[in-house]
């Protein structure tokens, strides 16, 4: 057995990759695919309208583009791991100065047939990167000084370059994706708790270095009624909706609070809100599930691949997601106060589904090629 | 090589130890992310949903509808109308602009009203109604309908609204309705529960005081609002219910009758039934048109209502307090037979001006320069001696006159609180002078007293009630104004006697007959010899100022006193003698002499209420038998 695959390792056939697939997770991203579908055709009022075919193109073009790569060798997405890094480097340095500005901030470049947001690409990017970094890398070298330099630099120049769009919400998630393989890659566990704890203790000094309107966004998170048509008003509705969905939610196309434009940004930020009060609780969950399916078998294919690249990758990729899914929910639940961070595939934006439908791929491909060792 | 493997064992292992604790907390996570959503949804769904119904349902009044006033009869006294209005919704018209100067030359718009309407404009969101005039005349209201097919947006709208055919006949009486002040709603629960931009109110009189009866109930509209609270679509609609309507018991033939005696007139007419206290008419000269109200009242025409001299805003019948004058004598003289004072055949020598009655160096004319001679009370009463009364006046007493006078209504609200207008008036007595004024009474005062001088006041009204229990007997009786007050609890003590024996009230009676019918008699003139009409009266001349010497030598004629110096006059009475069913009390403010200018009224009067008493005994039966 160990013999046969050995052999067959060097002359993947296409059937043997096609096998080799994993379609619970193909099944689960489909079906998730699918309800957001669905939820984007009631976000415009039960009508195919221009969200709902803008998302089912997306979402069509994408999907068999992550077909495509995970058919492509994990060695690839291996070799190209600095590069991608050095390219979405670069695309945020043109939108910086060439963006195009819209609502205040500066995020999207225009590629003419696409309107592409940099930062969302550089969550996935940062993955590679650094997980290429610390792919070879000996365990008693990682605790050293210039690795966990090199390593911050690497998170942090994204970072900078996203907040000055300004979007402290993408760059918070950019960090995250970083800080989450410089975790498995076995970086001291102290670090961690001593960055954890001066963070709480700058906490103030961090917030009176906010913008006005960041400031704004926490107070309102402490206490929403305290301006509830203004500040507030996007928590205040989006807590009312899902409240008011119950157990089985008001059905399919009969969320009022959606409806009737009580919900602020329902395509994108706030989608989950509209689903849970067409779907209640039950659907709620099951959405729930199912992204905690996606995130299980990503990390098992972390597990059992064989390439530590692949793993630190998979288990990156899938903490970040969680941290996406958690965040997003957490601030429409009223959990969190209010930062720009989409929920992936549900929320209506083509660079966001671009970067995780790529993470996909390169997961997909890990699985794929399992057996496949990086020297 | 052993080196790099064992190398990348502890890294394989260092990164599934740490795989598993992330996965832990992942877990711990997605726990708190659910039993977040169940707290959200399950446990605490019951409030989202309410704030998600109060955020998304929003409830529409509509101005109730009032209930009817008719009179006796049944004709409208303050009726419904369908009022011609014109809406504009700003955001269906495609160009405001146009479509406002189009209506605005079509509807002959001054500038002052036009800038007016462009204000509410800017204050309305766009698809609120925009209510360009509320009270369109027809001509106006069909030259817009003929204009509509470009006028896109504009809306002709018929809405119903208060109206009363009488005009000024019966403003004192049913009062008027306008807009809705803070006051009104701060003190009626009523109207506050029912309130409605726009809605109107009764602001004085059977208008005000049975508010809470005609008001009725709104329509309310329930509409699915969307955020910007723009109506998506109607949930439900609820009729309100109209208000009740009111019968009163006034005849408006006999009122508007009132309203022609005094015309360019101040002053009061009454119409009582002396046996169920039914008010007949009740008028106070001069009165307005409460139609003026009802839409707001322009200021010119305000100005003009405030300014008249004539006071048209009081009402005289409740709130006017007058001296009663020779009115009165027909309760001293009882008075002072039911105190055994004077009987039948007590008489005084009236020696006109040249001898006046003299007490404490004060004089006491009588109003006949030559004097009456001897005078019974039969004959002091026809010809109103006051040489007689003060002698009567002076052995009775001020405070069993003043027992006496209250007995038969005056000095206290003759409706009750019914309208928060009505005056007391004064019944003075030797207690009062000394509680109000910290003074004792003097005898002069009492002398003066029995001729309706002084300190007494009354209302029209009150003098209406008293001839009314004198004509019927001396019973007595509670006046009211609404023909089926369900509301009002039984009286106890209708129809006691008021006298201690009947004779006396027969002797008064008789004495006000001979005033009227026979010759010389004050009112003779006025007498209607028919005993189908034939009435008996008293009449009255008040002072508004004391007479001096010069006055009386100078005796001058009516017309040649100025306006407010010259006499109230009045005049009392009630009829047919023979079968006695109407009481009445005139007063004309300044009207000089009460023989002249309020006596000849009740002829008039008298002729009309019997004509009318017929039909009106027909409809009692009517109800009979419908019970």
């Amino acid at each position: 057995m160990y013999q046969h695959t050995r052999l067959s390792n060097n002359s993947f056939g296409f059937f043997q990759k096609f096998r080799n697939f994993d379609y619970i997770l193909l099944a689960c991203i489909l079906l998730l695919g699918f309800i957001s579908l669905a939820t984007m055709y009631s976000t415009d009022g039960g009508n195919i309208l221009f969200h709902t075919k803008s998302h089912f193109v997306k979402l069509v073009v994408f999907t068999i583009m992550m077909l495509i790569f995970s058919f492509i060798n994990i060695k690839f997405w291996f070799s190209i791991g600095y590069l991608s890094y050095l390219i979405v480097i670069a695309l945020l340095i043109w939108t910086y100065f060439f963006g195009i500005k819209s609502s205040g901030s500066q995020r999207w470049m225009d590629l003419y047939f696409i309107n592409l947001q940099p930062s969302e690409l550089m969550k996935i990017c940062i993955i590679l990167c650094l997980a290429k970094y610390f792919h070879r890398m000996k365990l008693e070298n990682v605790n050293s000084i210039y690795t966990i330099l090199t390593s911050l630099i690497i998170i942090i120049l994204p970072m900078g370059l996203v907040i000055v769009q300004p979007d402290l919400g993408t760059s918070l998630l950019i960090a995250i994706s970083g800080v989450a393989v410089i975790w498995f890659a076995g970086i001291n566990h102290k670090y961690f708790i001593y960055t954890i704890m001066g963070f709480l203790i700058s906490l103030p000094f961090i917030i009176s270095f906010l913008k006005p309107y960041q400031k704004l966004r926490v107070l309102t998170f402490l206490n929403p009624d305290r301006d509830p048509l203004g500040a507030g008003y996007q928590i205040i509705q989006s807590k009312i909706a899902v409240g008011s969905g119950g157990i089985f939610g008001k059905g399919f196309l009969k969320g009022t609070q959606s409806y009737l434009e009580f919900l602020p940004e329902k395509h994108t930020d706030f989608i989950f809100t509209l689903f849970s009060e067409e779907f209640g609780f039950v659907g709620s969950a099951t959405l729930l599930i199912i992204y905690a399916v996606i995130i299980y078998r990503i990390i098992s294919i972390g597990i059992s691949s064989r390439s530590y690249f692949a793993k630190i990758f998979c288990y990156s990729f899938g903490a970040a997601m969680f941290v996406y899914i958690t965040i997003n929910m957490s601030m429409v639940l009223g959990l969190l106060p209010i930062v720009g961070s989409p929920l992936p595939i549900m929320s209506y934006g083509g660079s966001s589904m671009l970067a995780t439908m790529i993470g996909f791929g390169v997961v997909m491909s890990a699985k794929v090629h399992s057996q496949q060792a990086i020297a | 090589m052993i080196n790099s493997s064992t190398d990348s064992v502890k890294k394989l292992n260092l990164i599934n130890r740490r795989m598993f604790i992330t996965g832990s907390l992942k877990f711990l996570v997605m726990v708190g992310l659910v039993s977040r959503l169940f707290f959200l949804q399950v446990k605490e769904n019951k409030k989202y949903l309410t704030l998600s119904d109060k955020n998304r349902i929003r409830e529409w009044k509509l101005a109730p509808v009032r209930g009817e006033i008719t009179d006796y009869f049944g004709n409208t006294i303050a009726g419904n109308f369908e009022a011609y209005q014109l809406h504009i919704i700003p955001e269906q018209v495609e160009d405001f602009r146009y479509v406002i100067y189009r209506v605005k030359d079509l509807l002959e718009m001054s500038d002052k009203e036009f800038r007016k309407v462009l204000k509410k404009k800017n204050e309305i969101k766009p698809w609120e109604t925009l209510i360009v005039s509320d009270n369109l005349s027809w001509k106006k209201f069909s030259k817009i309908n003929n204009h509509l097919y470009d006028l896109n947006g504009v809306k002709p709208v018929i809405s119903i609204s208060r109206n009363y055919p009488f005009k000024e006949n019966f403003t004192h009486v049913v009062g008027y309705v306008s807009q809705a002040n803070e006051n009104d709603i701060e003190n009626s629960e009523i109207i506050k529960k029912n309130f409605v931009p726009g809605l109107k109110v009764g602001k004085v009189g059977l208008e005000k005081s049975f508010e809470d009866k005609l008001l009725g109930t709104n329509d309310i509209e329930r509409y699915e609002v969307n955020a910007y609270g723009r109506r998506i679509n109607q949930l439900e609609f609820q009729k309100g219910e109209k208000g009740k309507s009111l019968k009163l018991t006034i005849d408006s033939e006999v009122q508007k009758l009132t309203n022609e005696l005094l015309k360019e007139k101040a002053g009061s007419i009454c119409v009582m039934d002396i046996y169920t206290g039914a008010v007949i008419a009740m008028h106070s000269s001069p009165s307005f048109d409460p139609n003026l109200f009802v839409f707001g009242i322009g200021q010119d025409d305000w100005q003009l209502i405030r300014n008249n001299p004539m006071k048209p805003l009081v009402n005289k019948t409740l709130q006017g307090t007058y001296s009663p004058g020779s009115t009165i004598k027909p309760i001293v003289a009882l008075s002072a037979l039911e105190n055994g004072i004077i009987n039948n055949n007590f008489a005084v020598n009236c020696r006109g001006h040249k001898n006046p009655l003299e007490l404490y160096g004060q004089t006491y004319h009588c109003w006949k320069k030559e004097g009456h001679g001897f005078m019974n009370l039969r004959n002091a009463m026809k010809q109103s001696c006051d040489t007689y009364f003060y002698e009567v006046a002076r052995k009775l007493g001020v405070d069993r006159l003043s027992e006496t006078a209250k007995k038969f209504g005056l000095g206290k609200e003759v409706f009750g609180d019914l309208f928060n207008i009505e005056k007391k008036g004064l019944i003075p007595n030797t207690m009062w002078k000394k509680n109000a004024l910290g003074q004792s009474w003097l005898l002069g005062e009492t002398i003066i007293t029995g001729i309706g001088q002084g300190y007494i006041q009354t209302t029209p009204i009150q003098l209406c009630l008293m001839t009314a229990q004198i004509g019927n007997g001396g019973y007595k009786i509670y006046p009211k104004i609404i023909a089926d007050d369900e509301n009002s609890v039984s009286q106890i003590d209708k129809f006691t006697p008021l006298y201690k024996d009947s004779r006396n009230i027969k002797i008064v009676q008789d004495a006000m007959f001979a005033s009227t019918n026979e010759v010389r008699g004050t009112s003779y003139r006025s007498r209607i010899d028919d005993p189908k009409y034939q009435f008996a009266g008293k009449t009255g001349t008040a002072q508004v100022k004391k007479i001096t010497e010069k006055d009386r030598e100078l005796d001058l004629k009516t017309f040649e006193i100025p306006y407010e110096e010259r006499d109230h006059a009045l005049y009392v009475a009630y009829g047919p003698y023979k079968n006695p069913r109407y009481a009445l009390s005139i007063l004309v403010e300044h009207g000089g002499n009460g023989s002249t200018t309020a006596a000849p009224m009740a002829k008039k009067l008298f002729k009309k209420i019997i004509d009318r008493d017929l039909l009106r005994q027909s409809m009692n039966k009517k109800k009979y038998l419908e019970i």
